[in-house]
């Protein structure tokens, strides 16, 4: 193993404030857009642009916490969408809680 | 090297049937996944499980392991080396399913002896969605890291250093310590992740990497309480400054604010500090719980003093709402 030079960088705080698109949360996320699309339909996250056609669907930077997170959990926990989906809603009730 | 006990990681006894080993596994996974758990050391622990399950879920993995533990090693203890031919007649099959996915394939020192790089998961590199097999954007990767509330207010360097795949100049993938240099910018939350694009794994065929991404958790402080981005202290004030007001030079974590408590102020009370919490486009509060202490001797003069304050105000009754009892 070898010990590199130090590198140095500045990281970007993946803020509320910040929207993604369908396809760079594809690409973020490691995901097919199908994937991604399948993520929306068990409400892992959900599009800030409902309306429109889902290629113009926009989300909230957070997802890309969220996706990752679901992706673990089916990989590691061996749940399903749908069980990794209630466990992300169960953890943000526990976070609610837990700050009141 | 240290000998590791993987049935004693994972619970289990030296029989255990591959059932019990896989339900074990499952549970331990749900107690210690790092998304989930809230138990301190949890990414260690649910590494570490992991590590016991690859080998142990394998039965070749597994009989060749429990050949070796027959030699009477002791968990933890150190000195370990395997015997030169202590696989002849084992054929181990690298990959499968299962186990976790947390960071890089990251084994022990015990482990990649044993079984090799190729026994440890590669199974993340896979695309496994219809994309090119040849050519694959590389994984996101995370870490923690640990900040003092103070950093979150001025911005903070950490030096990281990071375990990762890259490919040499012949396409091999060898592990590698990075060190990489990270500026945290101010304004970052508890459980906030901030993206460092291109950092994580490698692609392979030219793809591009993928992020590294750092969970910010705040060290605990001594005197300073932190909720998204607002921050709490519990001012401890005297009793004749409760009475009789004062202004107090108040420490803050952007450093100090004359703070102005008024008269008649009681325990408890909460004050506000607008835009003194955390900084961000929409900065947090500061908020100060005032607390009055009382010295805990008192001299004789002060006990006088007190007895003729009860005389002068023996009108009030604190306990009023209680019912008015004396």
């Amino acid at each position: 193993m070898n010990n590199d030079v130090i590198e140095s960088y500045t990281g970007i705080i993946v803020d509320d404030g910040e929207t993604v698109s369908l396809i760079k949360l594809s690409h973020c996320c490691d995901l097919s857009v199908e994937e991604i699309l399948t993520m929306v339909e068990y409400g892992v996250i959900e599009p800030l642009n409902f309306q429109t056609s889902h290629i113009r669907w926009e989300f909230n930077s957070s997802s890309i916490v969220r996706v990752n997170i679901a992706t673990r959990l089916q990989r590691d926990l061996e749940v399903n969408l749908a069980g990794a989906a209630l466990a992300l809603e169960l953890l943000d009730e526990i976070k609610t809680l837990r700050s009141t | 090297m240290e000998y590791k006990d993987y049935y004693k990681i994972m619970g289990l006894s030296k029989d255990a049937s591959q059932e019990e080993i896989k339900r074990t596994y499952r549970k331990l996974a749900r107690k210690y996944h790092p998304d989930v758990s809230k138990e301190k050391d949890a990414e260690e622990k649910f590494k570490e499980v992991g590590e016991a399950y690859e080998v142990l879920k394998d039965p070749e993995k597994r009989a060749a392991y429990d050949q070796l533990s027959a030699a009477g090693w002791q968990a933890g203890q150190t000195g370990f080396e395997p015997p030169p031919d202590w696989n002849a007649g084992f054929e181990f099959h690298g990959g499968g399913s299962g186990g976790n996915t947390f960071g890089d394939a990251d084994f022990s020192d015990f482990f990649e002896n044993l079984f090799g790089q190729a026994g440890a998961r590669h199974q993340y590199n896979a695309s496994g969605h219809g994309r090119s097999a040849y050519q694959a954007r590389g994984r996101d990767t995370h870490a923690k890291v640990f900040i003092d509330i103070e950093d979150a207010y001025r911005g903070a360097s950490r030096s990281l250093t990071i375990k990762s795949t890259v490919l040499d100049k012949n396409g091999h993938p060898e592990l590698k310590n990075r060190t990489l240099n990270v500026k945290i910018p101010k304004g970052v939350k508890q459980g906030q992740y901030i993206r460092l694009q291109g950092q994580g794994s490698v692609g392979t065929g030219g793809g591009s990497s993928g992020d590294l991404y750092l969970e910010i958790e705040f060290n605990p402080h001594s005197h300073y309480q932190v909720d998204g981005s607002d921050v709490t202290l519990e001012l401890p004030i005297t009793p004749w400054e409760a009475a009789l007001g004062s202004k107090i030079n108040l420490p803050t974590p952007g450093g100090n604010v004359e703070l102005k408590i008024p008269e008649g102020s009681s325990s408890g009370k909460r004050m506000r500090l607008k835009g003194r919490g955390i900084p961000s486009k929409s900065p947090g509060d500061f908020y100060v719980i005032l607390e009055i202490a009382m010295p805990e001797q008192l001299s004789d003069k002060e006990k006088s003093l007190y007895q003729e304050l009860q005389k002068a105000s023996s009108n009030f009754n604190p306990r009023y709402k209680l019912g008015g009892i004396r």
